[in-house]
């Protein structure tokens, strides 16, 4: 009875709540964590675990294969943030300013590709993308009067398939963030800039813009991430995670190849901490310059 | 006058946005009606042959072989995966919100700053100790061992968190006159007013599920416990003859989300938009 009325208590009651987050941010989250950067210092072979100190991370200095993929990775990064911040924000804009006919239709149909996992889309766009002269792209370059080409056995066009699938993915459900972001600036702004003369033009880069940050920042945050974290995307258009010359390689790739293929979890973890640092760092000084630590009461 | 020709334009742009967004999608629902060996022999394209069309693949994923069986025993998976991740995920992140939210205690803000912090760590970086882990605790081919790690996950909790703050503190006092109990209250009073966030997150959470594939991949061993993305990516082999179930088969599986995007789509877009909501 005593146990009853304590664990009822209004004191204890907050804990009994959060106590599955604890228990789960501790088992799945932190143990993991330190696991991983305890694991970056050591050789581990089955039944031998052997302190090395720094020595994975000397290895990765001179490792020239994770060197491309943290190239591709940053490249792709990149230019997801590139095409996938600016567009949408314009795309979201338009439908904002109802200038858009049947835009209902159009936002439903832009989440689509939202819905479909990467094991299909990966696979549409690898076909789509194929090396034969009846792949659709390479149809395309035939009636641009260009030579079929093996798409994804050449760098850069590798990574144009990449990153059309990217935008395919993404552009909807940032438009989307970029929509509920707008939603929150005051129309009035807009009647007032009317009242003053303003373009269309001016009123998005004078209101729309400046004040759409948090949403832009917010995107900003995930979409490096999201960038430097892509695995998947790659993985289902070589079929696999090998590619050519590893024009497909990424980070994540690379610590998948070393740790679940090869069984190094020493190495493999050494290389998913420099990810981690990598993504903190690009994040980390993106926030400082946008101003996101700053007291809040602007 | 020039506001119409700006309405015009704009709305040709999406027209065009639609059409490449649709494109894809097209030519793999044409596909699918075309040969499977075909499609990986010649690659993806719009042929517009109507005549060459055939039911021959939908009928084989639905014949009931053991190609057809094996389909179905994935797709089962995956809809029994989701289910369990809903249902529990939804729970539990909406009672540490409600702890996290309405109530002041000492931990608070701690808990909530390692709530965002969980977010700066992508999940590619614990997959390897995660992987261990499970191997260690002998939760390898369970549903458990894919589900257990993402049950708090953050940005459900963030979404909760930030709705719940919106209630007024004076229910749970009325409440509590009324002689309810502290988990009374979360239960019968503030759950069926936070509705609306479950129904959001209930697709959020679901869309993750369904589409899951490189931790259930690392979990998942044996054919019979896969879900559809990991079963559909091991018919893609060189050496397969299943082409036919992974076209059509591959079409079939976007139909459950597709549904419950066209039922539910405003809470699809509160949901997506979770994280974005100023906090």
């Amino acid at each position: 009875m005593k146990i009853k009325s304590f664990l009822y208590s209004k004191k204890v009651a907050p804990y009994v709540f959060v106590v599955p987050f604890i228990l789960s941010l501790l088992v799945f989250w932190a143990y993991p964590l330190f696991s991983t950067i305890q694991m970056s210092f050591q050789s581990i072979l089955p039944g031998q675990i052997e302190w090395v100190g720094l020595a994975n991370y000397q290895r990765l200095l001179r490792d020239t294969v994770f060197h491309t993929a943290i190239s591709n990775s940053l490249r792709y990064m990149f230019w997801t943030l590139v095409l996938l911040i600016p567009f949408p924000m314009i795309f979201a804009a338009m439908v904002d300013s109802r200038l858009v006919k049947a835009s209902g239709f159009w936002k439903a149909l832009m989440y689509l590709p939202a819905l479909t996992s990467v094991v299909i889309s990966g696979t549409l766009f690898r076909l789509l993308f194929a090396e034969m002269p009846t792949g659709q792209m390479n149809i395309l370059m035939q009636w641009l009067g260009q030579a079929p080409v093996a798409w994804l056995k050449d760098d850069t066009l590798a990574l144009m398939a990449l990153l059309s699938l990217a935008c395919w993915r993404w552009t909807g459900v940032n438009m989307l963030y970029f929509m509920a972001g707008m939603k929150n600036i005051d129309h009035d702004l807009y009647e007032a800039a009317d009242i003053d003369g303003a373009t269309g033009l001016q009123k998005f880069l004078r209101i729309t813009v400046p004040l759409l940050k948090p949403t832009t920042v917010y995107v900003l945050t995930i979409s490096v991430y999201a960038g430097l974290a892509m695995f998947l995307e790659s993985f289902m258009l070589w079929g696999g995670n090998n590619s050519p010359m590893n024009i497909g390689l990424t980070i994540v790739g690379y610590l998948y190849r070393r740790g679940i293929e090869r069984n190094e979890f020493g190495y493999a973890s050494a290389v998913g901490l420099v990810l981690l640092v990598i993504a903190l760092i690009i994040n980390i000084t993106q926030l400082i310059i946008n101003g996101s630590f700053k007291k809040e009461g602007k | 006058m020039k506001k119409r020709i700006i309405s015009v334009v704009c709305t040709a742009v999406f027209a065009v946005i639609g059409f490449f967004v649709i494109f894809p999608v097209f030519a793999g629902l044409l596909a699918s009606f075309r040969p499977g060996r075909e499609l990986i022999r010649r690659g993806l394209n719009v042929d517009l042959d109507f005549s060459t069309l055939s039911l021959s693949n939908w009928a084989y994923l639905f014949s009931g072989n053991a190609d057809s069986r094996r389909y179905f025993t994935w797709f089962g998976n995956s809809l029994q995966l989701t289910l369990i991740t809903v249902v529990l995920t939804l729970f539990i992140c909406f009672f540490v919100a409600y702890g996290l939210s309405m109530y002041q205690f000492r931990l608070r803000n701690l808990l909530f700053f390692l709530v965002i912090a969980t977010m700066m760590v992508p999940f590619e970086i614990l997959m390897l100790p995660l992987y261990r882990q499970m191997i260690a605790m002998r939760l390898i081919n369970t549903t458990a061992g894919v589900v257990l790690p993402g049950l708090t996950g953050a940005a459900t909790i963030f979404f909760f968190r930030q709705y719940l703050t919106g209630i007024p503190k004076d229910l749970l006092d009325a409440g509590r006159i009324d002689g309810a109990t502290e988990y009374g209250i979360a239960v019968r009073i503030v759950m069926p007013i936070a509705k609306p966030a479950f129904s959001a997150m209930a697709i959020l959470v679901s869309l993750g599920a369904w589409n899951a594939m490189l931790w259930p991949m690392l979990i998942f061993r044996e054919s019979r416990k896969f879900t559809l993305t990991i079963g559909l990516n091991t018919l893609l082999t060189p050496y397969g003859n299943n082409y036919d179930v992974l076209i059509a088969g591959s079409m079939f599986a976007m139909i459950p989300l597709f549904i419950v995007f066209l039922c539910f789509q405003r809470y699809f877009i509160d949901g997506l938009t979770a994280g974005a909501i100023k906090g």
